[in-house]
């Protein structure tokens, strides 16, 4: 017959202090685990839902961003005539040229300036992108020179409100709406009409193409068509995998970054556990050899040990979990190693890291109290007893 | 005397403790050595950037260029001395992980950086190569590159595949000097790009200059970028230090948030120090209770609960702190030269000190109440 939980649980209660203790070092690791986890997930929701399935983003070969890249007039004008792209209601292709630079703003947090993304629009630009959705003002008007603006770089930029004046390229450019897009790359961006910011940037050239394929199996047939054309120089990419491919790097730092961490603070964590339990069982020598006698194998004593030591890490573990939970409501913007610019994006929990975390606190329990739990169940009966 | 006996033998009673107790604070004090290290190195390259030296950009972002006529505009400029160009080329060299910074720089570049040693020879032979190049001390070991060998770089912002011949070596002058860029000649780049795509050419990506008396830098930064106002490329011009640090400042929270958690090991260290030190005081309550029968006073049992934490914190912080150096050099091999400066500064040793310090002296107040506080009848009848 098994120890009860109860019985073992209440071993916890009677030692609150030590409890609160371990529990509280365990769950600032837990912390620490979860919260790499739920930015990383967040970045990659981020640049994932900056992408739509079926648009295709062409940059020139060789380029890796689109701020790098450089298409000409000629070009684009092959390439949005080919026969895989889409065809609006208006009958004209749906494609987007467009113009992508950075220009330098003042980060309300640090009062530091930051790069952001302008990216100058065609008119069948926003109807490429449908979580983009304009929540504030208007769209700004063809051939002026007004701007809108992202939610995060409204939120995270001073100067950009609708009605205030940006200056930059010897213009003075109106803020007239804000738009929302659904928690994507776009949040972070600021938009224009694309000839004008041509003009104003003295450009002759766009920075990438953005298409809509007629049939989602076309992209091949699109890919390679442009590979081969001699007038090109060109690379088409699926927009996912477009700016997936661009969080790459940050993507990997953080993990890195929190892996080497959450193993390092673990290890401190474990040692905790592990002196706790060991306490445990010094103190309770006679009530052991007690269990034993009342019939108790050792395997018993060894599970309820274990158990002990994983409730204590649970324990840890949710209100650890419970404090990243809280972290959903925090942003955090940072720039993007590869596009060099400003990226924002949220703490995202996923039933998954909920998962992985609990796992990852029950499993530091496990091996912090496997040892401790051992010396409690290889005890001998009759000296356990005598024990004070 | 007697009582650092005490405090001795009552730290080795139980020994397992004792020793997982010490081994969590030698990680805790080694991550946290590291990762302020880390942040250092963030901050290595406007560290080693000077404040002589003035770098004028395009206002709106460092994507745009300068017109090439600006040189002699800046040049005259009162107590303006050097001015050099500096294209950032931003190539890969085989694989974008292989990232490293390369320049496409004016000839006169390296007089404006003392701290770049270069042997006279290699000096002229790069100079003699149209298509030579320059690379740092920290690169050449990293990729193993010689004198002769050819470095084939692909263009992001300039397009094709790119062939230098490296024709030195340069030497930082003190361990603070990143060598980790390749520089080439500034002609070379422009004059394929004007036989590529002429629109290109002639644009310079920041101009770099040195100012006869540093305390004047901020006069003369007003005043070239004054020269440039209401023209089609407006300047900004700041110390090459306060151009680094907007780098750094581009990735705040992720130093915020490093910052943070290395507070983090710290709490956990001490919530597990709190922990060990309470259970000792704990089990130990009877023999409190007899040092005070025999008279004994609380300030002394206070006290040893206090020589035992700090002793304890003192093995495991030594023992951190001697590991750090070490641990850090493995660090920067194994990130493979992301950080090309990963020094272990005073600053962080002192911290990692202090933090000990800090660790012994708050896991023991708790402990240290209770057993100034044992009443002796009660302490004498309490059982472990």
């Amino acid at each position: 017959m098994a120890i009860p939980l109860a019985y073992i649980a209440r071993n916890l209660w009677t030692r609150r202090l030590t409890t609160t203790l371990t529990a509280g070092g365990l769950a600032l690791v837990v912390f620490v685990f979860a919260a790499v986890l739920m930015l990383d997930a967040g970045l990659k929701k981020t640049l994932v839902s900056t992408g739509e399935h079926d648009n295709v983003v062409v940059i020139r070969k060789g380029a890796e961003t689109e701020v790098q890249s450089a298409i000409d007039r000629n070009q684009a004008s092959i390439m949005e005539m080919h026969p895989s792209v889409a065809i609006g209601a208006d009958g004209r292709p749906l494609a987007s040229k467009e113009e992508v630079v950075l220009i330098s703003l003042v980060k309300i947090s640090s009062n530091k300036p930051s790069n952001v993304v302008i990216r100058g629009i065609s008119p069948t630009g926003l109807g490429l992108r449908p979580q983009v959705k304009l929540v504030a003002g208007r769209m700004f008007k063809a051939g002026s020179s007004e701007i809108i603006v992202g939610s995060s770089v409204a939120k995270g930029f001073s100067g950009t409100q609708i009605g205030e004046h940006l200056r930059f390229a010897q213009r003075d450019w109106t803020v007239v709406g804000t738009f929302d897009a659904g928690g994507s790359g776009f949040d972070s961006e600021i938009w224009g009409d694309v000839d004008q910011l041509m003009q104003s940037f003295r450009r002759t050239s766009y920075s990438s193409m953005v298409v809509r394929l007629a049939q989602t199996n076309l992209f091949d047939r699109f890919k390679a068509d442009i590979d081969v054309d001699p007038r090109l120089a060109d690379e088409a990419k699926r927009e996912q995998a477009f700016y997936s491919d661009q969080s790459k790097a940050l993507s990997t730092f953080i993990n890195i970054l929190g892996f080497t961490l959450s193993t390092i603070f673990s290890i401190a964590a474990m040692i905790g556990a592990m002196i706790t339990m060991y306490a445990s069982v010094a103190n309770r020598v006679a009530e052991i050899g007690t269990l034993r006698a009342l019939g108790f194998k050792r395997i018993n004593v060894l599970a309820a040990f274990l158990v002990e030591a994983m409730l204590l890490a649970l324990v840890g573990g949710i209100a650890g979990l419970g404090c990243a939970a809280l972290m959903q409501f925090a942003s955090f913007s940072t720039t993007n190693f590869q596009t060099f610019a400003d990226l924002s994006f949220r703490f995202i929990l996923t039933p998954t890291i909920v998962v992985k975390t609990l796992a990852f606190s029950v499993t530091m329990g496990l091996i912090g109290g496997f040892l401790p739990a051992m010396r409690a169940a290889r005890m001998n009966i009759v000296d356990a007893l005598r024990a004070r | 005397m007697y009582l650092l006996k005490l405090i001795a033998r009552n730290a080795l009673r139980h020994k397992l403790r004792t020793i997982l107790t010490v081994v969590g604070l030698t990680i805790a004090v080694l991550a946290y050595g590291l990762l302020n290290t880390v942040v250092d190195a963030w901050y290595a390259g406007a560290a080693a950037a000077s404040n002589a030296r003035l770098v004028t950009r395009n206002a709106i972002s460092l994507v745009f260029p300068l017109p090439l006529s600006y040189e002699s505009r800046i040049r005259g400029v009162d107590g303006v001395t050097l001015v050099a160009r500096s294209n950032w080329f931003g190539g890969i060299y085989r694989e974008p992980k292989n990232f490293f910074a390369q320049f496409a720089v004016s000839d006169n570049y390296l007089d404006l950086y003392p701290e770049l040693v270069l042997p006279a020879q290699q000096r002229s032979d790069y100079l003699r190569d149209r298509k030579g190049c320059l690379v740092g001390r920290q690169l050449a070991n990293q990729f193993g590159f010689k004198v002769g060998d050819v470095i084939p770089i692909k263009g992001t912002i300039y397009p094709g595949t790119w062939e230098f011949v490296v024709r030195g070596i340069l030497d930082g002058r003190d361990e603070t000097t990143i060598t980790r860029q390749l520089l080439f000649h500034w002609e070379f780049l422009n004059e394929t790009v004007r036989k590529k795509t002429p629109r290109q050419a002639d644009q310079v990506g920041v101009y770099v200059f040195g100012v006869s008396n540093p305390d004047d830098a901020a006069a003369i930064s007003r005043s070239v970028d004054s020269v440039f106002k209401n023209s089609l490329a407006e300047t900004l011009t700041e110390t090459e230090q306060a151009f680094q640090l907007g780098f750094v400042a581009m990735s705040n929270q992720i130093i915020a948030a490093i910052r943070v958690v290395s507070y983090v090991v710290i709490v956990i260290i001490m919530a597990v120090m709190a922990n060990a030190m309470a259970m000792s005081a704990r089990e130990r309550t009877v023999e409190y209770a007899t040092l005070k029968a025999l008279g004994f006073g609380p300030a002394f049992l206070a006290l040893l609960v206090f020589g035992e934490s700090i002793a304890i914190c003192a093995i495991g912080g030594s023992l951190g702190i001697l590991a750090t150096p070490p641990a850090a050099s493995l660090f920067k091999q194994a990130t493979g030269g992301v950080f090309p400066i990963f020094n272990v500064s005073v600053e962080t040793i002192e911290l990692q000190a202090a933090c000990t310090l800090a660790i012994g002296l708050a896991a023991a107040i708790v402990p240290a109440l209770h057993a100034a506080r044992v009443r002796i009848v009660e302490g004498l009848r309490a059982i472990g």
